[in-house]
């Protein structure tokens, strides 16, 4: 996995809350940086990537480890 | 007028299952750059108590799944029982913590810090003589005309 500069663990959390978290999160970052999150929320996968085609933010990542989702994320 | 798109919402239910809807709605549209506001009238002004108090009714309902297969062998009239509405509350809220489902109050202060504009109906708080002090902070109290300032210009419009 490449580089990130800042990480939010979101296992456990259900609809919508991984998205709110991943938002705010994201909007302490600088652009350009890169947010790894972790999400065990199945819906998560097809959420991240209608969250970055609708804010512009770059889903460069999104891949399933052990039964958790890994998304990294740019900031536009 | 910005080009940011706009989502209006109008929320008429009190109970704690249809309170999720709105809240959810509202924070992850502002999540996604929307300006968003929800317009409480009726039984859903009780979404904007400090203390939400709110139950869930498995009467008239046939669509709730029940605990225990229940649903299949429990008479509808035994759901009108005392303590019935108050233990399928208990139940639901535990089941919601136990699968990661936000809390209401948190979901409703995520939709406040992103500045989702909450507006409470004047007319149905004077109807039901609610008190204004029980309500959490930051409201508007308006009506139908100032719903459709904002609704007016949405690009989504839904009544739930």
């Amino acid at each position: 996995m490449a580089d990130f500069d800042q990480e939010l663990d979101a296992s456990g959390l259900n609809c919508p809350l991984p998205i709110l978290r991943a938002k705010k999160t994201l909007t302490g970052m600088e652009s350009g940086q890169v947010l790894h999150i972790i999400a065990t929320d199945p819906g998560s996968v097809k959420d991240f990537e209608a969250f970055a085609n609708q804010t512009g933010n770059e889903l460069m990542e999104s891949k399933e480890v052990g039964g958790k989702f890994e998304f990294l994320i740019k900031k536009a | 007028m910005s080009d940011e798109k706009k989502l209006a919402i109008i929320a008429t239910k009190g109970s704690l299952d249809w309170a999720y809807p709105p809240f959810i709605l509202a924070s992850t549209a502002a999540a996604l750059g929307y300006e968003t506001e929800i317009f409480f009238t009726f039984y859903g002004l009780q979404l904007l108590k400090k203390d939400l108090a709110l139950e869930v009714t498995p009467l008239g309902n046939p669509g709730m799944p029940m605990p225990m297969g229940m649903d299949k062998w429990f008479p509808v009239l035994g759901l009108a029982l005392p303590g019935m509405q108050g233990m399928m509350t208990s139940m639901m809220k535990k089941k919601m913590a136990s699968k990661g489902v936000a809390d209401l109050a948190e979901l409703r202060e995520l939709c406040q810090e992103a500045e989702v504009k909450l507006i409470a109906c004047q007319m149905t708080v004077d109807l039901f003589e609610l008190n204004t002090a029980e309500f959490i902070d930051g409201i508007e109290y308006a009506g139908a005309a100032r719903f459709f300032e904002f609704a007016g210009e949405s690009d989504i419009c839904l009544y739930i």
